[in-house]
């Protein structure tokens, strides 16, 4: 029992960082129409400048500086890049975050190198929260769980409460109208771009000293977050947030009870073949929850292709 | 300018004519490995160190034979077999008769078949396999081919002394087997049940599992399991950013006990771990260099140090391999009759700067030496890694280990021409 709430509080966890890094994608989305293959990059490139900034200036100036310095790199990339590409139609612009990819994963080889940074968790903390039946919560965890939280509160608050938020909204349904109502549609563009992308970075600083700050780290991430967003729906926030959360806690749940493929057969009616060892499915009778845990959001994602073409929350039918 | 052009392509084409040339008498390793994508620090720093050793123990004292030097060619392999067999007909097609790879003994498999196959069937380009680091025991039992030499132990070598470890510590009861899914990972689960069953009757194993390798984003429902089952002790066989994540992942989740483990040092591994792993990580390994090492060894690793500030010199096998490589050649009097060589290393004893012997037994190319437990600290640190203060240091060990293991290994040698 104690360990469903441990799973629980570790399955948020997972989630609400997924979320940090889906809500930035999923709104580029909703706004480009295009999917930023270099999303994962940029959250990658928050945990090293963060590194690099931690060193000098401790890791709070470091939460506070490098997402601003991604976001403005990210404004940059849609300022001086995308739009330009934005003309030529989508799959130039799909093949132009591509390569952006790989250029940030190379660019990071060559400055950092390729081993693991030192990055660790700030002095202050580093303890333990609190601990249930001998699970301790590390105190950072509860760490990640506020900032995740505020974010999306802000930023839930910023796109349907405030002026801007109405503007952004309307920008991403009818550019047209907006940009001849005279305001800066492009500028919109941008700034939506640079917020994703700090979103990004946020998540990369405060992951780094957890998931390990490497240069494969975008790529571990990468295609997880395109299977958030789609199984949430693209361009939803909230969708975003559940496909997030849900899929936080599938994998934690998948990896700490060990359901067996065996049982499950068993429990629908399908009894064990005599002679397992020389059945031709006899690695799917083997099978464990915890070996397949981090595909089942990809299964998911399968299903809800198939059965809910647009996402959970999604509102496109094309 | 058309002419400007053609002068260019003449004088390149004569430079390249040129530059083979004079690389013709250089004998040639390909390393092929992950030099990109998650695994790619493990596979930079063994090519750095084999580059090292090249240089230092073969080309600094006028090369092989008569003065050819030794030339690391470098191959990425993105640590999957498919790419690996591509880049090993690469290196065949340029000549190289030497291959060395370590990591993943999923790889290591896919090149010890396709180098006998290709043996077989073109012995006039026969090539030898030098497996540095794939420890799957496979390789030198059922597997097993005459082209086919390993200098690193075996998982069930080290299993064999870490387990011995655990059965000397009397403050371990329940040990948790877990580590990455696929043939190595399942080795050490399978050598470390056997082992334990048979050393100890009153060591409980609670936990014994596999994860998806190079995909678990965060380890921590495993840590979780881990915790709540009560162990002492944790055995891993992980190594890479897996190692790294499952390891600080334990730690941090409130696990007190000993990990043993096979690869988590260097790389930025230890720099990573830092205070947090220290009393917890136990590895186990070959070559002695903390505490006190010997002036050799420091000069080794001090000119190495000059090349890579920020390396380590963290498989000290790697200069085995390259010694014992030269030697062979030496004594073969050819580096490209790879059977001669070949014949050279069976049963050869090599006198290693590390302390003690590796001896290559003959009947299954399995190198038997000196193995250690390692523990990860910053006392007695003569050569931290990763630039930080910490290191691994010797507490125990067990000398030419598994001399009399047993093989399956029936070795098809061939035919004498």
């Amino acid at each position: 029992m104690e360990l469903i709430l441990v799973n629980l509080i570790d399955g948020l966890v997972t989630g609400l960082l997924l979320f940090m890094l889906s809500a930035g994608l999923t709104l580029i989305f909703s706004m480009m129409g295009v999917l930023n293959f270099a999303h994962a990059s940029f959250y990658m490139l928050g945990a090293y400048f963060a590194y690099q900034i931690s060193l000098a200036l401790g890791f709070w100036m470091a939460l506070l500086i490098a997402p601003i310095i991604v976001g403005v790199a990210g404004a940059g990339v849609e300022r001086y890049g995308l739009r330009r590409v934005h003309q030529y139609g989508h799959v130039p612009e799909l093949i132009f975050t591509f390569g952006l990819a790989l250029l940030i994963e190379e660019l990071v080889q060559f400055i950092w190198g390729k081993n693991q940074m030192p990055y660790d968790i700030p002095d202050v903390l580093n303890f333990t929260a609190f601990a249930i039946a001998g699970n301790s919560i590390p105190a950072y965890k509860i760490f990640m769980i506020f900032i995740s939280v505020a974010i999306f509160i802000g930023l839930l608050y910023i796109l349907t409460k405030t002026r801007v938020g109405m503007i952004i909204q309307a920008a991403l349904s009818y550019p047209r109208t907006v940009e001849a109502l005279g305001h800066n549609v492009p500028l919109i563009f941008m700034g939506v771009f640079g917020v994703g992308t700090a979103l990004a970075g946020v998540a990369g600083v405060i992951a780094g000293p957890v998931l390990g700050t490497f240069p494969g780290m975008a790529f571990v991430l990468g295609s997880i977050v395109f299977v958030t967003i789609v199984i949430g729906g693209l361009g939803s926030l909230w969708g975003a947030l559940v496909a997030s959360l849900l899929i936080g806690w599938i994998t934690t749940f998948a990896k700490s009870y060990n359901i067996e493929m065996e049982d499950i057969l068993n429990g629908i009616g399908i009894s064990t073949p005599e002679n397992l060892s020389e059945n031709v499915f006899r690695d799917i009778w083997a099978l464990t929850s915890p070996q397949i845990a981090d595909i089942l959001p990809y299964i998911l994602m399968v299903l809800i292709l198939i059965f809910r073409p647009a996402g959970l929350f999604g509102k496109r039918e094309s | 300018m058309k002419k400007i052009t053609k002068i260019g392509a003449v004088s390149a084409l004569s430079l390249i004519v040129g530059a083979s040339a004079a690389f013709a008498d250089t004998i040639k390793v390909a390393f092929i490995d992950p030099l990109s994508g998650p695994f790619a620090s493990t596979g930079t720093n063994g090519l750095h160190q084999f580059q090292h050793a090249a240089d230092y123990l073969v080309n600094q004292n006028g090369g092989l034979l008569d003065g050819q030097q030794m030339e690391i060619v470098a191959f990425d392999n993105k640590i999957s077999p498919k790419e690996s067999l591509i880049q090993l007909q690469v290196a065949i097609d340029q000549g190289i008769r030497y291959i060395a790879q370590g990591n993943s003994s999923g790889v290591a498999n896919a090149i010890t078949e396709a180098v006998d196959k290709h043996n077989r069937r073109n012995p006039d380009s026969r090539v030898l396999f030098l497996n540095y680091a794939a420890v799957d025991p496979a390789l030198t039992n059922d597997k097993c081919n005459f082209w086919h030499f390993r200098f690193d132990a075996n998982a069930d070598l080290k299993m064999d002394a870490i387990t011995d470890s655990i059965v000397g510590n009397e403050d371990v009861g329940k040990v948790y087997v877990i580590g990455q899914d696929y043939s190595f990972g399942k080795a050490v689960a399978a050598a470390a049940n056997r082992f334990l069953g048979e050393k100890s009757e009153t060591i409980e194993i609670v936990g014994d599992e596999l994860h998806p390798i190079g995909k678990v984003k965060d380890f921590t429902p495993y840590s979780r399991k881990i915790v709540s089952s009560g162990a002492d002790a944790v055995i891993t066989g992980n190594w890479g950013a897996d190692m790294l994540g499952l390891g600080k992942s334990i730690i941090e989740n409130g696990f007190e006990g000993p990990i043993y483990t096979y690869y988590a040092a260097g790389s930025g591994i230890t720099a990573a771990f830092g205070e947090g792993g220290k009393g917890s990580i136990r590895l186990v390994g070959e070559g002695k260099i903390n505490p006190n090492p010997s002036q050799e060894v420091s000069d080794y690793y001090n000119a190495f140090l000059e090349k890579h500030p920020d390396g380590n010199l963290d498989q000290t096998r790697i200069a085995n391999t390259i010694g014992m490589l030269a030697k062979a050649i030496e004594e073969a009097g050819t580096a490209d009759d790879v059977v001669a060589v070949a014949n050279a290393l069976e049963g050869m004893e090599y006198d290693t700067m590390f302390g003690g012997k590796v001896m290559m037994r003959a009947e299954d190319h399995q190198a038997i030496q000196d193995l250690h437990i390692f523990e990860h600290t910053n006392e007695d640190i003569a050569f931290p890694y990763d630039g930080s203060e910490y290191g691994v240091k010797v507490v125990n060990t067990i000398e030419m280990a598994g001399a009399d293991s047993p093989t399956t290994c029936e070795m098809r040698r061939p035919d004498p021409a």
